[in-house]
């Protein structure tokens, strides 16, 4: 299983190293996001500061939707889903190799993101243990379950309107969650961030487990 | 009886290959060629009836076969943002084949050199199917299953593609494949079947096996 998914992995990312979406349209919308909340918001920058956490997970969600998207969508053409299941590689495996590479997209675009709130918000950082923790729990839970909805989604012809319908709901209590460890990571409260912590973490590991043992169901029957 | 997206296909379809056949199957568009296909690689499920492909029952587990077969269908199942040998490798690597292979498949189709290096997305339909057959030279299935495996290729890729079913059959392989080219597939086939309405004629004759190939 761990065989095939750093196979997976391996394909995913070079596919994205070589068309370079992830880097030239994915991380600009993120960038684009953040500065149209600053627009929209404040232009005193006072509200931006306070909402920075929350403003920032937005703009990684957002973002998480078109990385999943495109992650099934090279699956989607020229039969490649068909050429996946007669490879014979483990459907486990594929999860995990598919959610680990939308996830290690994710880091990328969450270090540019946290650059970009700083610059454009001015808000300060303080809590960096917490803020790494909550940026990696949340990643592996935002990849996970979004990974099991894009390859419920990837054989629909309306897989592309149907995916954000499907996912942002199931994702909203991370979230909730992951803007509030994070906002208690920046308030220099990092006790306060734990729990939020632990509910994400609870979070991933259900999706987690539930993409390792369903995620070849899902592959037949979508 | 197979489930095409849960609609019945197939219904009464018989078909026995023996190891080391070429089996040419022929019938009109939407006879059932390319569902049979699809059933021997275990990609379409099977509801009714006994299916058993190279030693693996189809009904009790699909996944088992497809390590061990290669298809080479309509779509050519691809990466376009892959270049041509990164494709093969990944194919090759999957089905836990001999990634040696890789290269001497790719000279073999003639995609070695510049196009070994260049984006599938930026070859020709035929190429494309050049790079598809490659995957299968260097997998090296037990089982070839082509549908319609001339259509896109010019002289000398049908050219190709007979020398390779010829020596591939000739390591031992079993061909089954779908074509309406049939003066080339004639020429490769030892046995020619009709499909019809979703069953299978030898001659003007239904065959009176269940799908088995061994």
């Amino acid at each position: 299983m761990w065989r095939d998914a750093l196979l997976m992995a391996g394909k995913d990312l070079r596919v994205e190293a070589r068309s370079r979406v992830a880097i030239g349209q994915v991380a600009p919308f993120a960038v684009i996001v953040l500065v149209l909340f600053a627009f929209a918001l404040d232009p005193s920058r006072g509200i931006l500061v306070k909402a920075a956490a929350g403003l920032f997970w937005v703009a990684v969600l957002f973002s998480a939707l078109l990385t999943v998207q495109r992650s099934f969508a090279i699956e989607a053409a020229d039969g490649a889903r068909d050429g996946l299941r007669l490879s014979g590689l483990d459907p486990a495996g594929i999860f995990l190799g598919k959610a680990l590479a939308v996830a290690a997209e994710l880091f990328v675009l969450e270090i540019v993101l946290g650059a970009g709130v700083v610059v454009l918000y001015n808000a300060p950082i303080h809590g960096y243990l917490l803020l790494l923790a909550t940026c990696v729990v949340a990643t592996v839970g935002m990849a996970s379950a979004g990974t099991i909805y894009g390859g419920l989604a990837v054989g629909l012809r309306v897989r592309e309107t149907l995916l954000p319908l499907l996912t942002l709901p199931v994702l909203a209590p991370v979230l909730l969650a992951a803007t509030e460890a994070s906002q208690a990571a920046l308030d220099g409260v990092p006790g306060q961030g734990v729990a939020w912590l632990r509910l994400l973490g609870v979070f991933a590991a259900i999706y987690l487990t539930f993409g390792v043992l369903a995620f070849g169901s899902l592959l037949e029957e979508s | 009886m197979a489930l095409l997206a849960g609609f019945p296909a197939l219904a009464g379809a018989d078909l026995e290959v023996s190891a080391g056949e070429v089996v040419l199957l022929r019938g009109a568009n939407g006879a059932g060629k390319s569902t049979v296909l699809r059933v021997c690689a275990g990609l379409a499920e099977v509801a009714s009836g006994e299916a058993v492909v190279l030693g693996c029952d189809l009904r009790a587990d699909r996944r088992a076969v497809r390590r061990r077969v290669g298809l080479l269908g309509h779509e050519t199942f691809l990466y376009d943002d892959l270049s041509v040998a990164d494709n093969v490798r990944f194919a090759v690597r999957a089905a836990a084949g001999d990634v040696n292979a890789v290269k001497p498949a790719l000279a073999r189709l003639g995609l070695d050199g510049r196009l070994a290096r260049l984006d599938v997305g930026r070859l020709s339909a035929g190429q494309r199917r050049r790079v598809a057959l490659a995957v299968l030279a260097a997998r090296r299935p037990q089982l070839w299953l082509l549908d319609e495996p001339h259509a896109g290729l010019d002289a000398e890729a049908r050219d190709l593609l007979e020398g390779l079913i010829a020596e591939t059959v000739g390591s031992g392989a079993t061909v089954v494949m779908a074509s309406h080219e049939v003066d080339r597939a004639h020429a490769l086939a030892n046995r020619t079947l009709t499909v019809a309405g979703g069953v299978i004629y030898a001659g003007a004759r239904p065959a009176a096996e269940p799908l088995h190939v061994a």
